[in-house]
């Protein structure tokens, strides 16, 4: 048996769906599951999952992408590093992931920057930008690194060798942020649901146990899932049988990589290099302890230590954009009036629409199935 | 840039590993697993393996499943 072709096997699925319409008529009432996932967007919507539930079955999509709920202000700062940069008589090499690459804001895109000159490479790993500050030694490489837990450690485990070796010329720009403080935000502000289906790979890092406080301080159930269609519709199962039963307890249906206290070596290692800090969320606002910053004593891996910039306040998104009620799990994209008219993937408006893991997107790519 | 996929580990070299995505072979860094052989799947992101892919927990997870839908089904 393939072990990685299981979970995508129709027949099982079947089964888990009518489990779900026994589960789901037994409770009667309407009930909300909320996902903080990209990629579990990516699998619900590409396996088409919301038209096959039943209908008092709802699925929302909370911020589940990195890119998008980076604030335009630290996008404009690193631009502005650049230039003062180049003003000083440094070419800094800047790198970062794909999406981030092409995010908009009211002064441009990295993208723009590219095309005016300046160095700006999309790399697939922050060791892809680490291999080139080590292939240019008299070149300072600025990785402006994005993303919740998962994409925290690998940022961790490649400072951790640079602090070590004490190589001065690979520095960082951390927008690192953290997801359980962005889920007890919404939870407080009032968005209401059900049920909490947790991100596999950010649990991969922080552990079943990262999540259990959401679950004991608010009452809500949750289940953590994997990203093939038969991981999410089981954790939807999960969820059913626990509101159904009227508990409030966390689960975990993907066991097969997910344990309970998480990687504790890259636990360790995120601490021992971040704090934890308030940080604002591109269309959310600030968020207490959500946000990871370097700690004092490796300050000089951070490169807003060398250059103070400024830059003017801009709005978080366009006029018309509902990225931020879509982040908040409050809209759909097909909610908005720009969406696949103004707004395509080729032509932008907001960021949920550039990046991979941007509900737009997502909604935009697998459109025919609505 | 989240997305994070299962891959065979084919080498090891230190803390680096060869792995192959159904075909494409690319490096990932062991920081963070411990104990990994050839052969072992790893889970991947942005060039890290962040955990080890766990053969065993995933047949007995789903032999688990599959009583949990014959009870259903017979009810
Ligand atoms: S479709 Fe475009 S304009 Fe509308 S919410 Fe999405 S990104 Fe914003």
């Amino acid at each position: 048996m393939d072990i990685l072709k299981i979970y995508s096997d129709k027949e099982l699925a079947q089964k888990i769906l009518r489990a779900i319409y026994h589960e789901a008529e037994k409770i009667g009432r309407e009930v909300r599951f909320m996902h903080v996932c990209g990629t579990h967007e990516d699998t619900v919507t590409r396996s088409g999952i919301r038209s096959l539930l039943p209908k008092n079955v709802k699925v929302l999509a909370g911020p589940g992408c990195p890119v998008c709920i980076t604030p335009a202000e630290d996008i404009a700062r690193m631009m502005e590093i650049m230039k003062k940069a180049r003003e000083e008589g440094e070419e800094i090499i800047l790198t970062t992931f794909g999406d981030m690459y092409k995010i908009p804001t009211a002064v441009g895109s990295f993208a723009d920057l590219r095309s005016e000159g300046f160095d700006v490479r999309v790399v697939y790993s922050v060791y892809d930008s680490y291999k080139i500050a080590i292939e240019n030694p008299d070149k300072l490489v600025v990785h402006f690194s994005p993303g919740f837990e998962t994409t925290t450690a690998p940022a961790a485990g490649i400072l951790n060798e640079v602090i070590e070796k004490n190589i001065k010329n690979f520095k960082v720009y951390s927008v690192h942020r953290l997801t359980p403080p962005a889920v007890e935000a919404l939870i407080k502000q009032g968005t209401t649901f059900d049920g909490l289906i947790d991100p596999g790979h950010v649990s991969t890092i922080i552990g079943v146990k990262g999540w259990e406080y959401i679950t004991k301080e608010y009452g809500v159930p949750q289940v953590v899932a994997g990203f093939e269609p038969i991981d999410f519709l089981m954790g939807l199962l999960m969820l059913l049988r626990i509101v159904r039963k009227g508990e409030v307890k966390i689960e975990n249906e993907y066991t097969r990589v997910v344990k309970y206290e998480g990687n504790v070596e890259a636990q360790k290692t995120i601490k021992k290099l971040f704090d934890i800090v308030d940080a604002k969320w591109r269309a959310l606002g600030v968020i207490p302890n959500s946000g990871l910053e370097l700690k004092e004593e490796y300050k000089d891996w951070e490169i807003r230590t060398f250059y103070d910039v400024n830059v003017p306040k801009m709005p978080d998104l366009e006029k018309g954009c509902l990225c931020g009620a879509i982040l908040r799990g409050l809209a759909l994209p097909t909610d908005c009036p720009l969406f696949g008219k103004t707004c395509t993937p080729r032509n932008p408006v907001g960021p949920c629409m550039v990046s991979y893991e941007g509900t737009c997107q997502i909604f935009y790519k697998y459109g025919a199935l609505f | 840039m989240c997305l994070a996929i299962p891959a065979k580990v084919v080498e090891i070299r230190e803390s680096v590993a060869i792995v192959d995505f159904g075909g494409v072979r690319r490096e990932a860094r062991l920081d963070f697993v411990k104990d990994v052989k050839i052969g072992d799947y790893v889970i991947v992101h942005t060039g890290f393996a962040i955990e080890k892919l766990d053969e065993k927990t995933a047949l007995e997870s789903l032999k688990a499943w599959e009583e949990v839908f014959k009870v259903l089904e017979g009810e």
